[in-house]
């Protein structure tokens, strides 16, 4: 375009007039919203894109042209629609622009947003939403809100779409009303702190509603959906961090549910103590599973999913011996590892992602079971409970359960215990699978005879026999005796085990979907 | 600024006491609860100006066991 300045009209061939309109319709001078967004460290919508494509991608653009004519001017309708390549991969891109009527849907925003779902779901390619919107632009609602394909089409694609494509949304800004629906229907939500924000109601509209005053930050700020709805996967604070997590997460999934994620090369883990000095014998203690997960995975190729929501259950995608696993451990670190009606719920979101993507899942097992108390009944612990046993149950993907040390009542049937038919249930040395614990196996079969020896040195010293004896059958040595348990696995042997194991149980697996491919929804509540 | 429990269980362990100084992330409670240790840990620093549990109390989520100033 610049080799033509000072070119007259006159001279000018009718090719140079569309890239001056491109040039328009694509620059962010002009635009007086741009300097304020700057300054809350927002990128340009384009610039989001630059960043986060490979450097020497294709980009096939629709509807860049939409709304261009002078009488109705407004730059793509506030909307950028684009294929790109990332990692090598074509991916669809579907990003709101802020700078133009603060990136609200209009009458041309939804047919293009829409288009571009129809193009992802028939090329079965990845989606990636770059949220900043305003919302509805409500002096155009009647040409956007009743129709057939108007807004409410594009949560029913994202819904249809899910278990299909991978969808992700980043949440760089607004997200209000409506189009709340929108990341809580994608599979994987990551949010900018302090600038993103999801509601369905406004502060000022909960004000006028209800008389609720509260910040916009504590009704759906970034932190706040991390770690306390849950609706947020991962919190960021730079806008780049967001588009890094967008392309690594996408590194451990398949174009779409009909692929398997692509085998890398093997990396040895980071190193560091053996996993016998790593894991307490004392099943009181709590242990820390992060270095544990460290020991086994691929160096630096752990990537946390919803760190900061119901930390007792740690979820993350990783590589072992170069294959794409998802990991499901209890951190016996917070809340002693005990499952809270939460913890069932996030494990049942990760589960079923994995499964809807071919990702093989790791069990890592040590919790004293499932919260007890009215509180937790109240919060529908068995409701929510259930729906991860059957997500677990459910899951068609390659499973093993590592016992690594104790694994008390349904705590170990839903993590994927033998009973759950994993492809394996193996354990380390340290494990213990029981129905309960001692102090409470004992305490509720001999409750009478207890309370029936009245020397207390007498009762504790048959409380203690009786505990032994106990031990005795849930040592691991007695499950492995009865084959209840596939093998006993010794801590430095584990990694190489898991790698052989993994590779054997995705044998044939393509075949075997011909026959049983079912398509997964990915739910997150 | 206060510590609150986590979840409910017994107060097993209290490893702070009043005048010490804590730091953030350190454990100052210890719950017995589903027969595991719980750590309960302050999430910000301070001074410890009250404890408000005994040893053996039940404690539910939410409850207050310590104050820091």
């Amino acid at each position: 375009m610049e080799e033509t300045k000072g070119t007259t009209v006159e001279t000018k061939g009718i090719d140079q007039t569309v890239y001056e309109k491109i040039q328009e319709i694509k620059t962010s001078t002009n635009r007086p919203y741009y300097a304020k967004m700057k300054d809350i460290g927002k990128m340009f919508v384009r610039d989001r894109i630059k960043y986060l494509v490979d450097e020497d991608s294709f980009e096939v653009e629709d509807g860049l042209f939409a709304r261009c004519k002078e009488e109705d001017f407004l730059p793509g309708d506030a909307v950028v629609t684009l294929v790109a390549k990332i990692n090598g991969k074509p991916v669809a891109i579907i990003a709101n622009d802020m700078t133009i009527k603060a990136g609200t849907w209009g009458k041309k925003t939804i047919e293009k947003i829409i288009r571009m779902q129809e193009l992802a779901e028939k090329r079965k390619i990845p989606l990636i939403y770059m949220i900043d919107s305003a919302g509805s632009r409500l002096n155009e609602q009647f040409e956007t809100f009743t129709d057939r394909r108007h807004a409410g089409k594009i949560f029913y694609n994202t819904a249809r779409m899910s278990g299909v494509i991978p969808q992700i949304a980043l949440v760089f800004g607004p997200s209000p009303a409506g189009s709340a629906y929108l990341p809580a229907l994608c599979d994987f939500v990551v949010m900018v702190n302090k600038n993103a924000s999801v509601y369905l109601g406004s502060p000022r509209m909960a004000a006028m509603a209800t008389g609720e005053k509260v910040s916009m930050e504590e009704m759906g700020g970034a932190r706040m959906h991390n770690q306390v709805s849950g609706l947020g996967d991962m919190l960021v604070e730079t806008e780049t961090e967001a588009l890094d997590a967008a392309k690594k997460y996408l590194g451990y999934f398949p174009q779409n549910w009909m692929k398997t994620p692509e085998l890398i090369d093997s990396k040895p883990p980071i190193g560091g103590k053996k996993i016998e000095e790593l894991v307490p014998e004392n099943q009181r203690i709590p242990m820390n599973m992060y270095p544990f997960i460290e020991n086994i995975v691929d160096e630096n190729s752990f990537f946390e999913f919803k760190k900061l929501y119901a930390k007792e259950m740690i979820t993350g995608f990783c590589r072992i011996g170069g294959r794409s696993v998802g990991i499901v451990a209890n951190q016996s670190k917070v809340k002693g590892g005990v499952i809270f009606p939460e913890s069932a719920e996030k494990a049942a979101h990760f589960i079923s992602l994995c499964d809807a993507y071919n990702i093989p899942l790791l069990f890592l097992v040590d919790l004293p079971g499932f919260m007890v108390g009215s509180k937790v009944e109240k919060e529908a612990i068995i409701r929510r409970g259930a729906r991860m046993l059957s997500t677990v149950a459910n899951a068609t993907v390659p499973r093993i359960a590592l016992i690594v040390r104790k694994a008390y009542g349904a705590g170990y049937v839903v993590m994927s215990g033998a009973s759950m038919q994993p492809d394996a249930c193996i354990a380390l040395p340290q494990a213990q699978p029981a129905i309960m614990g001692p102090e409470a196996a004992v305490n509720a079969m001999y409750y009478n005879k207890i309370q029936s020896i009245e020397d207390p040195a007498e009762r504790q010293k048959f409380i203690q026999e009786q505990r032994e004896k106990y031990n005795d059958d849930i040592n691991v040595w007695s499950p492995a005796s009865e084959f209840y348990i596939d093998d006993v696995v010794p801590g430095d042997r584990l990694r190489k085990d898991l790698i052989q194991r993994f590779e054997l149980y995705s044998q044939n697996r393509d075949i075997l979907e011909g026959k049983a491919h079912k398509k997964t929804l990915v739910r997150r509540g | 600024m206060e510590v609150l429990s986590n979840m409910a269980g017994n107060v097993w362990k209290i490893t702070v006491k009043p005048g010490d100084q804590v730091t953030e992330g350190q454990d100052v409670v210890i719950l017995e609860s589903m027969k595991m240790e719980i750590p309960i840990s302050a999430e910000v620093s301070g001074i410890v100006d009250e404890i408000t549990v005994n040893e053996g109390d039940f404690v539910n989520d939410g409850d207050v066991v310590i104050k820091l100033k």
